[in-house]
């Protein structure tokens, strides 16, 4: 073997020993973890393709739909059968709730728990860039990029499901979907990348406590499915105190916290309701062929209320009206962010203090 | 100038102290040999003195006071951790490219000049080179931050011997032509013992003893004479007896000039028997050892005798 020679070590003056730049972490960074972000663009963009596709269909159904004169016509009333016929979509939000968790999970949860794992964290952790810089210029820029991709996603979702969201075609049978409908809340532009920057920082959190890929994946998945189902069922309808009406009929797009009767200031059981309304309802109720009684029991009902009203009954109902959308986002959007913020700093401090 | 101080220093892992009582002054411009048994606490120093981990106990220095693990101890340390751990999806050339990133100095065309040399083909797989293609890979990338201290894990444990010897070769023409210091730990002295320039034994977490090899075996001799009169021995200090067969063994802590008694011949020792002999006998007074103020041996001894 032949000695090559090594160059004389340049003279070091350690008092203005400059740290390594930030921007040399970028291409680390995407040298890395190039396939996991190219997997997260690729899966996305083929969704998004179809769903632009399925989101004209939709679109244009719609636009034929309520176009359509006169309303109730039969030729109409095929066209809203066409434009109802297609929520598929809509019954399945509920498949888009998983994407920011997996992307979320299956991009954060790698970026210390495969260090950890095979050991490369010796090598990383000994450059001269340090390792609470190095675990820095990572986290942050792969949280922009799964932010910033999903945030184009929601965007698309938003515009998918825009027609449902339309108000005021009552006369065509086009009946409106609230915004904070559960499944349909958390697939909008703000909501959605939060969520999947959240689903990222926990991950990541996960992976430095746990140690190995798989685990910490695991791990992600059920905190994120926990604090998912705490938001969506204690803390969203909190974010703002509810209205409160004693209208009997609601706009579509209103999300109803809870309703009661009262009467002469005492709010009154369901047990006690039951034993009121059952008579009237009975009463009002027009004697009709029993096949089609169904058609009949909600208007009837609504009669009911009307009557009590009349009656000294008050029906109240607490809500958070359409208009609070924006600011529920941007509220939820919040406090994710700074949940997100934590955990990652949670994360680089950890890296800092490990006793290896 | 020494490459590493500590002071005291100790490391528990839950319950169990895997390094205690450690105090060292390591000198520069030499190979460092850390040897000891599997268990010995030599990677646990090792990974203090590169800021791997913090010390539970006491105090270590790099580079003439730098705090391990600090910016400024970073950057004139180089790591090769055991098993030379490398992204094994990333390319060769990547592998270069991040660690050009990821430091201040980095030797470019000494790293390519270096890979062609071995023969290391650029666009391949870090993962797809053998082991000792890595081992070279991961101590050329050490090499090319132009680091003052070079530390490495076992680094030749899992070599084959040819790929063991180009490894060394590489460290020593290193040593040569930049003046790195090395600190190197290994189970095995044998392959080591032309090259190292101080050593350390660490047995069960503690130094047993630190010093210069040439004060080192000036100051030890090998004793041979009849088993039978080992027991009348009364000469310098016996650190380790062994027997085989009618003869005896004896290695002593003396020099050349000590007088042999009659019946017995003295010869120098090699590194290799003076290490083991220290190894077997932890309580062993260490001539040239750096041993912790207050430190027991006695205590230490029956401890081991249980």
């Amino acid at each position: 073997m032949t000695a090559l020679t090594v160059p004389a070590r340049p003279e070091e003056d350690d008092a203005s020993l400059r740290p390594v730049p930030w921007r040399r972490m970028a291409g680390v960074t995407w040298r890395q973890h190039r396939f996991a972000l190219l997997g997260v663009v690729t899966l996305l963009g083929a969704l998004a393709v179809y769903l632009w596709m399925v989101g004209l269909q939709l679109h244009r159904a719609y636009a034929a739909a309520i176009a359509c004169h006169p309303a109730g016509s039969p030729a109409c009333q095929d066209l809203v059968n066409t434009f109802n016929g297609m929520d598929t979509f809509l019954a399945n939000g509920v498949i888009w709730q998983a994407l920011p968790v997996l992307i979320g999970a299956f991009v954060g949860a790698p970026v210390l728990a495969r260090e950890l794992e095979t050991g490369t964290y010796r090598y990383a952790w000994t450059q001269g860039f340090g390792r609470w810089r190095w675990t820095l210029g990572k986290l942050v820029p792969l949280a922009i990029a799964v932010t910033a991709a999903t945030g184009a996603f929601g965007a698309l979702l938003s515009w998918l499901y825009q027609p449902y969201f339309a108000t005021g075609h009552q006369a065509l049978g086009l009946s409106e979907t609230s915004p904070f409908n559960t499944g349909l809340f958390d697939l909008r532009e703000v909501a959605f990348p939060a969520w999947t920057l959240a689903a990222f920082a926990i991950g990541a959190l996960a992976g430095m406590l746990i140690r190995r890929v798989v685990p910490a994946i695991a791990a992600t998945l059920v905190v994120y499915a926990g604090l998912a189902f705490t938001a969506g069922l204690f803390l969203r309808e909190r974010y703002l105190t509810p209205l409160l009406t004693t209208k009997l009929t609601m706009p579509g797009s209103a999300w109803i916290i809870s309703q009661w009767w009262t009467k002469g200031g005492t709010t009154l059981s369901q047990s006690t309701m039951h034993q009121v309304m059952d008579p009237v309802f009975q009463r009002l109720m027009p004697a009709v062929p029993p096949d089609q009684v169904h058609l009949y029991k909600l208007p009837t009902f609504l009669d009911t209320e009307r009557y009590l009203t009349q009656h000294g009954y008050t029906y109240w109902t607490s809500y958070q009206p359409g208009s609070r959308f924006w600011p529920f986002q941007w509220i939820e959007g919040g406090w994710l962010l700074a949940l997100s913020a934590l955990l990652i700093a949670a994360t680089i401090w950890l890296v800092r203090r490990r006793a290896a | 100038m020494n490459i590493i101080e500590t002071s005291g220093l100790g490391k528990r892992y839950g319950g169990t102290w895997a390094l205690r009582e450690c105090t060292l002054a390591i000198p520069d411009g030499r190979v460092t040999a850390l040897v000891g048994p599997n268990g010995a606490g030599k990677s646990t120093l090792l990974n203090l003195a590169v800021g791997l981990s913090a010390p539970s106990a006491g105090e270590v220095s790099v580079l003439d006071g730098r705090p391990a693990g600090s910016p400024a101890a970073l950057d004139g340390i180089a790591f090769v951790a055991q098993d030379t751990p490398l992204y094994k999806n990333l390319s060769v050339a990547d592998m270069l490219y991040v660690t050009r990133s990821l430091n201040r100095r980095f030797d470019q065309p000494y790293a390519q000049a270096r890979l062609d040399e071995l023969g290391i083909p650029p666009k391949r797989r870090a993962g797809k080179l053998s082991g000792g293609q890595q081992a070279q890979l991961a101590l050329t990338l050490a090499l090319a931050r132009r680091p003052r201290l070079l530390v490495l894990d076992e680094p030749v444990a899992m070599l084959d011997p040819v790929a063991r010897h180009d490894f060394m070769a590489t460290v020593l023409t290193a040593m040569a032509a930049d003046g790195v210091s090395v600190l190197l730990s290994s189970h095995v002295l044998a392959e080591l013992e032309r090259v190292t320039g101080y050593l350390i034994l660490l047995s069960r977490g503690r130094v047993h003893l630190a010093g210069d090899v040439d004060a080192l075996l000036a100051s030890h001799r090998v004793l041979t004479g009849p088993a039978a009169d080992v027991d009348r021995y009364a000469g310098r200090p016996v650190v380790h007896a062994g027997r085989a067969e009618a003869q005896a063994h004896l290695l002593v802590q003396a020099t050349a000039d000590d007088p042999v008694p009659p019946g017995w011949t003295a010869r120098a020792a090699s590194l290799e028997e003076l290490a083991l002999a220290y190894l077997r006998e932890p309580g062993a007074v260490a001539l040239h050892g750096t041993l912790p103020p207050g430190h027991d041996r006695g205590a230490e001894k029956s401890e081991v005798t249980k």
